[in-house]
């Protein structure tokens, strides 16, 4: 059919690569920002990321070698800071999933130059994730208890719990995303291993690609590995959030007892995502010149759209909470919403109201293609963004918890400063692992975006070049 | 082992211009009956096993029975505790064949966990990874295929293997710098 087609009626798509670059470009530019010289800029953001995450992390000491009241939780607050970063943290990983697997199923090449870097976030976003849960439980040694091991005690876990399903669902999650990122490195490792000049570092690649050979034989059932890899990854990227929304849900207390909570914190987490990714994104466009043309302003713009998508549904949902807790006719729920919102309700409002300014009234800006275009305002909206998730994650978990059924017990929480300190600090370990990743893994894949070239095309097709600024 | 004696020959290498052309030329070698060899590409080339007559990769159904022996796994590791070992009786219910639904969650994670690791090594497993050494880095100019170069190489033990032949073919087809790969 394509032969009746002159080369006008074919849909041109916008070029993956921007300026008609050939593989040499690719492996050259990619692997140009690992073997060239460290910029000052890396350092002078290493010495300020790395120590904040280092005291962040020896804060986790001072928790558990004094005692969890070092923490502001108390009857009837038992889930803080340290839940509300935990759900931030996982819902910040889902992006990167998105990206590299939902986008592969769909075949949406243009998701070769993100992916990787999309993924990395995933990866290190689960890890100052998974900070918590083991220590909030305040006696770490028995963090084993939660694991399905046989004892001398004879005991086993309650496999009916949604916090246990919550285990599995946030190791799952990273165990896959880990091996999934790092399966993609294997080709890329054979490639820096012929561009170095260091015999030492030329056996360090040579061991991490496996021993490589790019021999068609082997690509056959690494892209079948990929494929099933992404498939699992789809289904896994609804199921976490979904989980860790049960350990919510399940309960029955007012605002948390809904059953709109498994698509509510998946969207929500995709929101937060693609802010995450954007963050990384923008900055490091500006910070290596050669990524414009493969993270180009058409992948900026798509990302916006999705962003300006999850954005959509987040407000749905706000919307049909706030209706369902009107209608539902329950009072208990119908001030806790109006609690979220309303200072003569309660003294948690501002927290709702700012989560509105962030999540349902700022991104609306997107739907103007100049703001879309103006990286410095997308750059400022997906902080605003980025924040905006962390204050609904605190509205949905802290508010129901403050008044509870007994109304003698109510009590208004703040945060201590070893909490605030230990987030600083998975902020500080966040940066810090995406810095390292910057400099000793390339960040977009270099065999992907080379097999998603025109010229790697065997039937020719799709030669035309366009250039988009 | 005596300095002069001859090195095995592993086989005859060649690289070619670009995808369309190296396509070509697998389908091409695979007509003229040849089995032993392969495509070494910096990516991985769309259709090219039709080309070569390998068949698709029977991957998946090693990661099906990965996902499958995960939610037996899971069935099991939830159960037998709570039924036989340690009878969790919570709000009154114990665990029965009619509360599955509670497991389901933990069921799906480890159908992931395992299906995702049956994947990956059975992808290292079915491709003989990790293997240091492989015949190919033999030769210098095998390098370029993890920038942007494109080889054929056919393996000395094949049949219809014969030096001047094989060389030919892979000439007429459009290879250049033809070399004989040592073991």
């Amino acid at each position: 059919m394509s032969e009746t087609l002159t080369a006008e009626q074919k849909v041109i798509r916008p070029p993956l690569l921007n300026g008609g670059h050939g593989f040499k470009w690719v492996s050259e530019n990619v692997s140009g920002i690992i073997q060239g010289k460290t910029p000052i800029w890396w350092w002078i953001l290493f010495f300020i990321c790395a120590p904040i995450g280092g005291a962040g992390m020896s804060l986790l000491v001072y928790q558990v070698s004094t005692g969890v009241g070092v923490w502001g939780e108390n009857q009837p607050v038992g889930w803080g800071w340290d839940i509300t970063c935990f759900v931030f943290w996982v819902g910040i990983a889902h992006a990167g999933t998105l990206i590299s697997a939902l986008l592969l199923l769909t075949r949406q090449k243009w998701r070769t130059g993100i992916g990787r870097a999309a993924e990395a976030t995933t990866v290190f976003a689960l890890m100052c994730g998974a900070v918590y849960p083991a220590v909030h439980i305040g006696r770490v040694w028995f963090a084993w208890y939660l694991a399905p091991i046989p004892n001398q005690y004879g005991m086993w876990p309650n496999f009916r719990s949604a916090l246990l399903w919550d285990v599995f669902a946030v190791n799952a999650y990273l165990s896959v995303s880990a091996m999934f990122w790092l399966m993609g490195m294997i080709p890329d490792f054979a490639t820096l291993k012929t561009r170095t000049s260091s015999p030492w570092m030329r056996r360090v690649y040579h061991i991490l690609s496996c021993g490589w050979t790019g021999s068609a034989k082997n690509w056959r059932h690494y892209e079948m590995a990929a494929l099933c890899l992404s498939g699992l990854s789809v289904a896994l990227v609804f199921a976490v959030s979904s989980t860790v929304s049960f350990d919510f849900s399940t309960s029955v207390i007012p605002g948390w007892h809904t059953t709109i909570f498994p698509p509510y914190f998946v969207i929500g987490a995709i929101f937060a995502g693609m802010c995450m990714v954007l963050t990384i994104f923008i900055p490091l466009r500006a910070a290596y010149p050669q990524l414009k043309d493969i993270i180009t302003l058409a992948h900026v713009d798509r990302m916006a759209k999705l962003l300006l998508m999850a954005a959509l549904l987040v407000d749905y949902v706000y919307t049909s909470e706030f209706f369902m807790a009107y209608y539902g006719g329950n009072p208990y729920e119908r001030h806790l919403f109006l609690s979220r919102y309303f200072p003569e309700y309660g003294p948690l409002w501002f927290y709702g109201r700012f989560m509105l300014f962030c999540n349902l009234f700022l991104p609306q800006l997107l739907w103007i293609r100049p703001i879309r275009k103006n990286l410095l305002l997308l750059f400022i909206i997906c902080q605003f963004g980025t924040v905006g998730m962390w204050f609904e994650r605190f509205v949905i978990i802290v508010p129901p918890i403050t008044e509870d059924f007994l109304p003698s017990s109510w009590h208004i929480y703040h945060p201590t400063w070893v909490e605030v300190g230990t987030f600083a600090g998975t902020l500080g370990l966040f940066f810090t692992l995406v810095l390292l990743f910057i400099r000793f893994i390339p960040i977009v894949s270099i065999a992907e975006l080379k097999g998603a070239l025109p010229q790697a095309d065997p039937h020719g097709e799709h030669k035309t070049q366009l250039t988009i600024p | 082992m005596a300095p002069d004696k001859p090195r095995k020959i592993y086989g005859l290498a060649a690289e070619f211009s670009d995808v369309a052309v190296i396509t070509e030329a697998a389908k091409a070698i695979r007509e003229a009956g040849y089995r032993r060899w392969d495509v070494y590409s910096p990516f991985p080339i769309h259709g090219i096993e039709k080309a070569m007559g390998i068949g698709k990769s029977w991957l998946s159904a090693v990661v099906l029975l990965g996902g499958l022996g995960g939610v037996l796994t899971a069935f099991l590791l939830q159960n037998i505790p709570s039924i036989l070992l340690y009878p969790t009786i919570v709000d009154a219910k114990p665990v029965t064949l009619s509360t599955q639904p509670a497991f389901v969650n933990i069921m799906f994670e480890l159908m992931v966990i395992f299906g995702a690791s049956s994947a990956v090594f059975g992808m290292l497993l079915f491709n003989r990874l990790p293997r240091f050494y492989h015949p190919m880095f033999n030769w210098d100019h095998f390098d370029k295929v993890f920038d942007d170069g494109l080889f054929i190489a056919i393996d000395a033990s094949d049949e219809k293997y014969s030096e001047a032949e094989t060389r030919e073919l892979l000439a007429k087809l459009g290879g250049t710098h033809i070399t004989i790969v040592h073991d």
